[in-house]
């Protein structure tokens, strides 16, 4: 599984960071930080609910 | 089960099919959907596509009817259910039985009364749908000046995007602040300043008495007797659930879809999600419809869990609701309970402030924080939004890391 983020589409609402907070981080300057573009398959729920969640479908799982 | 009918081609339907998938239905999916186009996001309708931005395909839903097994009936509206038989009767003609049946038909756009003289007049617009904002954007080339009838959200951002395009716009709201009822006054009068710094003219605590013109609108005069001229109005007032097609069915409807605790209707094989259904939400202690985007990917997930498992599934739904809205390049999110036109009894800026326009505030009421609003912080609120959720006290109001 890899994680794909779309910077243009990216509006940093942050939902990410609590569905999935080992892959997802927002820090202090506002940007989204992937933690793990290829996290474990134990993760794939979690990563999941953060691409469900996200307002501006920025986020999309390869593999 | 072996089919289940998704009404409603937008937001929550799909992610209603979704779900169901997700969950482990293997039967048949069908969706009906009264629009022609493939399911499509409604947010950037007011600001990316409205400015021109955005070409329409780049609103599609990211959704794979075929990958899912989901049979699409689009252009088709449900006209009238039968749940005794468990049947839909259809605008084409035809019928399409079901064993499960998911209602997530939305909601229309108000449009003006009738009753107001002027209401048919041309170019007079509303905003929901996809064509709607295409014939809105084609309209805005033409640099009306431009009137908006009510500041709720989508007007506010119809006028926000009218002022990047650099047209005048005047709002015209009958209550004295506008938003004052979602996110109380204190925040409601910044964001009103807000607008009016950028050059909107807000006209408050007045009505539109009627729209005047020859074939198309050029004015609109106010019930102070007052005019201001435009020659493009955009009404909006709201929404209309759609439940017409209910009527007789056997499901309880009134301001929408009458729901329990989890999203069931009042028919056992028959759930609601997204704009239409009204249920009781345990966090705000109201029954209600919620019209956010983040609402009806959430009830979506929970209707369809309701559906598949039955009555044993008693989980309520009762999320903490979550809302955002770009005004003039300024993010603006809010969680937690409506505040109904009042200040909360509490009022705290926990992060930034007034004078910089970037801030968190939270609300109380009693001992408890019951909402947080987020202005030019986006990544900031969901910090909030879980506390709350998780029961913060007042006492606990403040910055969280």
């Amino acid at each position: 599984m890899k994680i794909v983020v779309d910077f243009d589409l990216c509006q940093s609402h942050a939902l990410c960071t609590q569905a999935a907070p080992e892959v997802f981080e927002v820090r202090d300057d506002g940007f989204l930080y992937i933690l793990q573009e290829t996290p474990p398959e134990g993760l794939r729920g979690k990563v999941q609910k953060a691409v469900s969640e996200c307002p501006t479908g920025a986020i999309t799982i390869e593999g | 089960m072996r089919r289940i009918v998704v009404v409603g081609g937008s937001l929550a339907g799909v992610r209603s099919l979704e779900a169901l998938r997700a969950e482990g239905h293997d039967g048949e999916l069908v969706l009906v959907g009264k629009e022609p186009h493939a399911p499509y996001d409604r947010p950037p309708l007011s600001k990316q596509v409205l400015r021109g931005e955005w070409p329409a395909e780049k609103t599609r839903l990211r959704f794979d009817p075929a990958a899912l097994g989901v049979s699409m009936r689009l252009g088709v509206s449900a006209t009238s259910l039968d749940a005794l038989a468990q049947r839909l009767s259809l605008s084409d003609g035809t019928t399409l039985d079901y064993d499960g049946l998911v209602i997530a038909t939305g909601a229309d756009a108000r449009r003006a009364p009738q009753s107001m003289p002027g209401a048919q007049l041309g170019n007079v617009h509303v905003l929901r749908t996809l064509d709607d904002a295409l014939a809105l954007h084609a309209a805005l080339v033409h640099k009306p000046s431009v009137c908006v009838i009510g500041a709720g959200f989508i007007g506010l951002e119809v006028a926000s995007s009218c002022r990047a395009l650099g047209l005048s716009c005047t709002v015209v709201e009958p209550l004295a602040i506008p938003l004052a009822n979602k996110i109380g006054t204190t925040m409601a009068e910044l964001i009103a300043q807000m607008h009016r710094d950028a050059g909107v003219v807000l006209r408050t605590g007045v009505g539109v008495a009627a729209l005047e013109g020859g074939a198309n609108v050029e004015r609109a005069r106010l019930t102070d007797g007052t005019t201001i001229d435009a020659q493009l109005v955009v009404v909006g007032i709201g929404v209309t659930p759609n439940v017409a097609w209910l009527d007789g069915s056997g499901v309880a409807i009134g301001d929408g879809v009458e729901c329990d605790a989890t999203c069931a209707s009042s028919v056992s094989n028959i759930v609601a999600a997204g704009d239409i259904a009204r249920w009781p939400n345990a966090f705000s202690g109201q029954r209600a419809r919620v019209e956010h985007w983040t609402h009806a990917v959430e009830q979506a997930a929970h209707a369809a869990k309701r559906l598949l498992r039955g009555p044993a599934f008693n989980e309520p739904f009762s999320p903490v609701p979550y809302f955002w809205s770009d005004q003039l390049g300024v993010k603006i999110q809010f969680a937690g309970h409506a505040l109904g036109g009042a200040d909360a009894d509490e009022l705290r800026v926990v992060e930034g402030s007034v004078a910089e326009r970037k801030l968190v505030a939270l609300f109380g009421r009693k001992d408890r924080v019951v909402g947080v609003l987020a202005l030019g912080k986006p990544a900031r609120l969901v910090h909030y939004r879980k506390r709350i959720a998780d029961g913060m006290r007042w006492d606990e109001a403040v910055p969280l890391s």
